[in-house]
This record gives C-alpha cells, sequence and structure tokens, in this order.
C-alpha cells in the first residue's frame, strides 16, 4: 500500500457519482432547455412556458394545490407535535412511530387504500379531484411536517414558558406570544418538506384519477410525447422554482438559528 | 423594613402525586414587607420547590400561601403580582431587549408612551442604558442577568423572587452582582426571597436566612443567628467551617467532649448528650501545659488571611484557623472561650424498623432473615417443638406479631458488599463529627437512617448496612 494514500481520495467515488447523475443530467437539461428539434438555440420553449396559458394554469394549480395542502398538514401537524412534545406522557415515542409507520408501508399499497376507502365514501372519486389530491398527500407527507415540528417544540426552553407566564401572559397569550413565534424553525422546514413534493408529486393525483395536471405530469406528457425540449424548460423552470424557495426558507431558519432537524 | 408580613407560609407540603417524593414538608415562614429572604440548602433540598410554589408554578399538596392576608395557593403564576428572576435568565430569544423588558407591560394594556419610559428608567437601574434594540444573544452572561432583573422589576412586583442568579456567572462577575442587588434592594424596598446554595453569598446578602435540607427547614435566622448559634449539627456544617464533636453535659454550664471538660455558656441539664460546634476560628492555640486538650500538629496550610492548622488530639481532629502558625509535628494546647462553644442537644437517631416472625421462628424484615433467637424478643419464653411457648406455658401465636427493632447510630456498619447486611443504601449526606462520620442513608425502602462510622465513605456511595442482632433491642408492636 502506497504511504501517500491521503483521504481525499475518498472522495473519488462521490465525485464519479456527482458528475454523473446530477451534474451531467443538468447539463443535459440545460440542452434540451435551450434547443429546439433541429438542435439549434433558441429562448423559444422559455417564452412558450410563460405565454402558454395551459403551463401557467398547470403551475397555478400546482401551486394552490402544494399551498392547501402545506396548510392542512401544518394545521393537522402542529397541534399533535405540540401535544406530544409538552406532554410527560412516558411512551411518546410509541406515539410518534404510529405517526411515522406508515411511511414504512408501500406507497402505492397505502394510496390504493386510500383510494377505495375514498370511493366508498364519495362514490366516484371524479367528482372531487382537488380535494382527493389534498386528502392523499396530506396522508403521504403528514410524517414530514410531525417530526420536524416535535423536534422544534420539545426542545423548547421550559422556562421560558413559565417567564411568560410569570410576567402575566395567560395560556393562549404565552402559546401566542412565545411557543409559535419559537416554533417558526419547525415550522419553516416542515413547510419546506411538504410543499416541495407537493408542487411536482404526480403519483397522488394520477391514482386518485384527478385529470388535471400538475406540474409533475405536464412534464411526463410532453416526455412521453418524446418532446424533449418544451419538458426540459418546464423541469428546469420548476426546479428554479424551488432552488427560489429552498435559498428564501434557508435563509430564514439559518437566522433563527433553528434546530429542527430531517 | 415595615413589621407588616407581606407574605405568610403556612405549613406548606409539597408531594407529587406520580413517585409520592415529599420535596417540601411543613415549610413555615413569614416575611416582613422589604425583607431580603434566603433560602438555603445542598441540592434537592426543597428550596426551588419552595420559591417555585411562591411563583405559582407549582401548587403546594396542602398548606396556605397567604399575600397581604389573601390565600394565593392556588393561583396561577399569571395571576399573583410575583415576579421572578430565572436561573438560566430565560430571556426571549425572538424579542429585542425592548420588547422582553416590555412584555409584562403589555400585557397590562399600558400606554406605549408610558412602557418607553419605564423601560428606560429600568435599563439605566441595571446600568444597560441604550440596550433597547439589542439582540439577546448579542449580550454577555452578566448583561443578561441584568435583563433579567430589568424585566422582573420593571412590573414592580411586591416580591421579587430570585432562583440561583447568579449562579451561572463567574467569582468576579458574582460579586459584582451580590453588592448591586442588594444595594437595588435597598433602593426599592421592594421584598426578595432569593435561593441559592452557595452559603457565603446568603450570609453577605440577606436580612433572613431559611437553612433547608431534605425538604425541612432547618433553621430560621438572621446571618448572625445562623451562623453562631446553630441549631443542629446540619446547619452548623453547611454552613461556614466547623467541628463538630459528640458529647455530654457534665454540670452546670459544662461539657466534657473532644476528650477535655470544656466550660460553656448554653444552660443544658446535666448528662444530656449533646452535639458540639466549635469554629476553628474559635479555638486558641496555647502552650502544651496551658491547653484544655493538647494534641500533634498534623498540617499547615497558609491561606492569606490566616493559617488553616489540622490537630490530632488522641482520636479527635480539630481545625483551627489562626493567624499564628504552628510547626507540624508540634504538640500544642487548646483552649476554648464559653462564648466560641456552641451546644446542640443530640437528636434521637436511634433507627427503629418493623420485622415480622417467620415460620421458622426467625426475625423476617423484607425478605431478609435476621439470624437471632426470637426467645430474646419475649422475656422467659421458650421454644418447643419449633413452637413458641411463653412464661407460663402457653402457646404464642407469632403470625400477628410484629417486632419493632431498635439499634443505635454506631452499631451499624457500613459495608461494600450490598448483600452483606440487612438491607442497603445510598449514602445522602455526611457530616465529621470530629472523631467519626456521621452519615445519612437512604434505603432501597426510601427510609433515611443515621448510621456513624470511623472510615471515610463517599457521597452516593451503594453500601451495605451491617446490623449485628447482639446489638439490637427489641419490642413488640401492639
Amino acid at each position: 500500500m502506497k504511504k501517500t494514500f491521503a483521504r481525499k481520495y475518498l472522495g473519488i467515488p462521490y465525485a464519479i457519482f456527482l458528475v454523473l447523475f446530477v451534474i451531467a443530467p443538468l447539463l443535459v437539461l440545460f440542452y434540451y432547455a435551450f434547443t429546439n428539434a433541429t438542435g439549434h438555440f433558441t429562448v423559444e420553449n422559455l417564452i412558450g412556458f410563460f405565454t402558454d396559458s395551459n403551463t401557467i394554469g398547470t403551475l397555478l394549480y400546482s401551486l394552490a394545490l402544494a399551498l392547501v395542502v402545506t396548510l392542512v398538514c401544518l394545521l393537522i401537524a402542529y397541534p399533535i407535535a405540540y401535544v406530544l412534545a409538552r406532554s410527560k406522557f412516558n411512551s411518546k415515542s410509541v406515539v410518534i412511530m404510529l405517526f411515522v409507520m406508515p411511511m414504512w408501508i408501500n406507497f402505492t399499497l397505502r394510496l390504493t387504500a386510500l383510494k377505495e376507502i375514498l370511493t366508498a365514501i364519495e362514490g366516484n372519486l371524479a367528482f372531487h379531484p382537488f380535494i382527493n389530491t389534498v386528502i392523499g398527500m396530506t396522508y403521504d407527507f403528514l410524517p414530514f411536517m410531525i417530526l420536524p415540528l416535535y423536534n422544534t417544540i420539545s426542545k423548547l426552553d421550559g422556562s421560558l414558558l413559565e417567564a411568560a407566564r410569570d410576567l402575566g401572559a395567560g395560556e393562549i397569550q404565552v402559546f401566542l406570544k412565545v411557543t409559535l413565534p419559537l416554533s417558526m424553525p419547525g415550522i419553516v422546514s416542515g413547510t419546506a418538506m411538504v410543499f416541495l413534493p407537493a408542487m411536482t408529486n404526480y403519483v397522488v393525483p394520477d391514482m386518485l384519477y384527478n385529470s388535471t395536471y400538475i406540474m409533475g405530469s405536464l412534464i411526463g406528457s410532453y416526455f412521453s410525447a418524446y418532446d424533449w425540449h418544451n419538458g426540459s424548460m418546464i423541469a428546469l423552470v420548476l426546479l428554479l422554482i424551488i432552488v427560489l424557495f429552498t435559498l428564501l426558507t434557508g435563509s430564514e431558519e439559518e437566522e433563527k438559528r433553528g434546530g429542527a432537524l430531517l | 423594613m415595615s413589621d407588616r408580613y407581606i407574605i405568610e407560609l403556612n405549613s406548606i407540603t409539597k408531594t407529587y402525586e406520580d413517585n409520592g417524593f415529599t420535596a417540601v414538608e411543613d415549610f413555615n415562614l413569614k416575611v416582613k414587607q422589604g425583607e431580603f429572604v434566603t433560602f438555603l440548602g445542598p441540592s434537592g433540598c426543597g428550596k426551588t420547590t419552595t420559591l417555585r410554589m411562591i411563583a405559582g408554578f407549582e401548587l403546594p399538596s396542602s398548606g396556605q400561601i397567604l399575600l397581604d392576608g389573601q390565600d394565593i395557593a392556588q393561583f396561577p403564576p399569571n395571576k399573583r403580582p410575583i415576579n421572578t428572576v430565572f436561573q438560566r435568565y430565560a430571556l426571549f430569544p425572538h424579542m429585542n431587549i425592548y420588547d422582553n423588558i416590555a412584555f409584562g407591560l403589555k400585557l397590562k394594556k399600558m400606554k406605549p408612551e408610558l412602557i418607553k419610559k419605564k423601560v428606560s428608567h429600568v435599563l439605566e437601574m441595571v446600568d444597560l442604558e441604550g440596550f433597547e434594540k439589542r439582540k439577546v444573544s448579542t449580550l454577555s452572561g452578566g448583561q443578561q442577568q441584568r435583563i433579567a432583573i430589568a424585566r422582573a422589576l420593571v412590573n414592580e412586583p411586591k416580591i421579587l423572587l430570585l432562583d440561583e442568579p447568579l449562579g451561572a456567572l463567574d467569582l468576579k462577575m458574582r460579586k459584582e452582582m451580590q453588592l448591586e442587588l442588594k444595594n437595588m434592594h435597598a433602593k426599592l424596598g421592594i421584598t426578595f426571597i432569593y435561593v441559592t446554595h452557595d452559603q457565603e453569598e446568603a450570609l453577605t446578602m440577606s436580612d433572613k436566612i431559611v437553612v433547608m435540607n431534605n425538604g425541612r427547614t432547618q433553621q430560621i435566622g438572621t446571618p448572625e443567628d445562623i451562623y453562631n448559634e446553630p441549631k443542629n449539627a446540619f446547619v452548623a456544617d453547611f454552613i461556614g467551617q466547623s467541628n463538630i464533636f459528640k458529647g455530654i453535659m457534665t454540670g452546670h454550664l459544662k461539657a466534657r467532649f473532644a476528650g477535655g471538660e470544656f466550660e460553656c455558656m448554653d444552660d443544658v441539664p446535666e448528662g444530656t448528650l449533646v452535639d458540639v460546634v466549635v469554629r476553628p476560628e474559635d479555638v486558641i492555640i496555647t502552650k502544651p501545659e496551658d491547653g484544655i486538650i493538647t494534641g500533634k500538629v498534623t498540617s499547615v496550610i497558609f491561606k492569606g488571611i490566616h493559617y488553616e492548622i489540622a490537630v490530632e488530639s488522641g482520636k479527635y481532629e480539630m481545625v483551627i484557623q489562626s493567624i499564628k502558625s504552628a510547626k507540624v509535628g508540634d504538640t500544642i494546647g487548646m483552649s476554648l472561650e464559653p462564648e466560641g462553644i456552641h451546644i446542640m442537644i443530640a437528636e434521637d437517631h436511634t433507627t427503629r424498623f418493623e420485622a415480622e416472625i417467620g415460620d421458622d421462628l426467625n426475625l423476617v424484615y423484607s425478605d431478609r432473615t435476621i439470624p437471632c433467637d426470637v426467645t430474646k424478643v419475649f422475656p422467659g419464653s421458650r421454644i418447643k417443638d419449633g413452637e413458641l411457648f411463653d412464661a407460663s406455658g402457653e402457646k404464642i401465636d407469632t403470625s400477628e406479631i410484629k417486632v419493632l427493632v431498635s439499634i443505635q447510630p454506631g452499631d451499624i456498619q457500613l459495608s461494600d458488599d450490598v448483600e452483606a447486611g440487612l438491607t442497603s443504601g445510598k449514602i445522602i449526606n455526611l457530616i465529621y463529627k470530629g472523631d467519626h462520620y456521621s452519615y445519612v442513608v437512604r434505603t432501597i425502602h426510601g427510609h433515611d437512617l443515621i448510621v456513624d462510622d470511623e472510615y471515610l465513605w463517599n457521597m452516593d456511595d451503594t453500601v451495605g448496612l451491617v446490623m449485628p442482632e447482639d446489638k439490637m433491642t427489641f419490642s413488640i408492636k401492639k
């Protein structure tokens, strides 16, 4: 063995992986997004994205869907996380496990089960495509909202809450003025964990017979029609939106010095 | 300070429901308007729990807390005109200094201009003018503590509670803040209730000290009282350095301890067993022939303003603080002025526990057998064919009888082997008493036993408690 074996060589496999599976595909994406069928440079795809009412409509629909899903997740997850984190309940970890456990069951299986339940309730899934999709995504993403919230709230310094009460705040005021602002890091990272997948996931609407395209299914439809160029452009725009969102929430999180994990 | 009692705690007891642990037992205290009262004791003595009950974070299991005559024992913290300075400051990290201090005032819906005035006034008082816009994280520990004090004081509480507020500061900062707090107290006239485990801090700052141990009040008094006239061995040991001896009163104002007979000031009946406290600075070094007792110097340590001299006198050890030095190995005489001797009537430390009579006519205590002759328990009785008969030949039914076993602290032996004795436990307290150590051992059954042993064990050591049966005395519990 060579004496000069340096630790940095351990990084080589990862560098290769990065180049092959992250950087190269991105470059290919860029290439297709800015070329036309004949292989010449063009910005038509970009202009097309913002002028095609169909694409813009899909983008807005996706945004609305993701927003509603995130909000519903937050409204359900916060009370659960709060109660779990503040209670002296001994087997908390078991309860948390119960919320997380669905993630261990196959995704398709879960959705199929959900579909059957919704069909039994609604009769025909086609009547409420938006609500069904929201239910499906909430079911799927809820653990990702609960965990960061639970982490943040359980790390809240109890003496801060006592201090607030000591200074004259009632239970509700303590919550609004101290607990809620201090759980912002958890809310932010939970939102990021739910909002981004909700924007792009197209399996849920697909399986729940939501025929309205969302961003993911739109890209899929272009690709299956062999239109690599427009499909790539949509993917690129979506990527930029996500990067922008991550930067925004990331900087906020850093400022709050949030301890939210995951 | 006026003569009016601002707060009265009447037989306050706190027992936790989930584990049955009693943190505070029968606590009684009256505090005058404007007094500086300190709760002093080792960690786990119940001082913080008592403070938290005054603040309202914990509710007493029984007893009254009268604030200006009104019982507030069951009020939530936000309904009490009392504010707390927390040990780790507990400043809100998501607010700036101004919002932190204004928190309580805003809740009271005070006018913004007035809040502004009050905040800048209180900031001036803690010497942090112009800090309104600063973030909490940019402040040092000492500054954060000042803000925490300001945040509590701005509400003009009737009582300010301080839970070891200086514990997290370095020594120099702590000394400074002690003085500042004392000045603030004098200037504002607000009643302060202060919690600390630092006896020096308590002696420096307080008008009145409450010494606590194991959830019970040991002594309440002025710093001078507590230091000069400790009520029991625990207080003497906890406050300042002391030599503690077991002794006996040998005559009117005469006590024998540490191998000598001394005149004292405390009028205790002859023959009474006593604990004697001698402060190291009260021991007078004399020529060997002039001393009441003599001893050999075993160590001398220079402490700046005095020497700390350890002397071995027979089986006793005496620590002396003196401006005169001595040489290791020298024989010196020691005498005491009557004022330097503090006599405390010794507490009865007999251990008593109940045992049952087992099938094989042995005594049984929590599934361990005491190999003793049951006939000792019943005078004149005898055993025949595995049955017990009393003096008149009647058979005794042993199944219902409980036997009370008593043993003196000095007769219990401590052992490394937890299986060795009748039971085992953990050492939770130790006091050196001149020629032996007095331990408090909390047994696995939750009883606290006093054990005297000449060997040094450490706090939290788990020990077996060996009780020789020939040292036990028995009586039948009716």
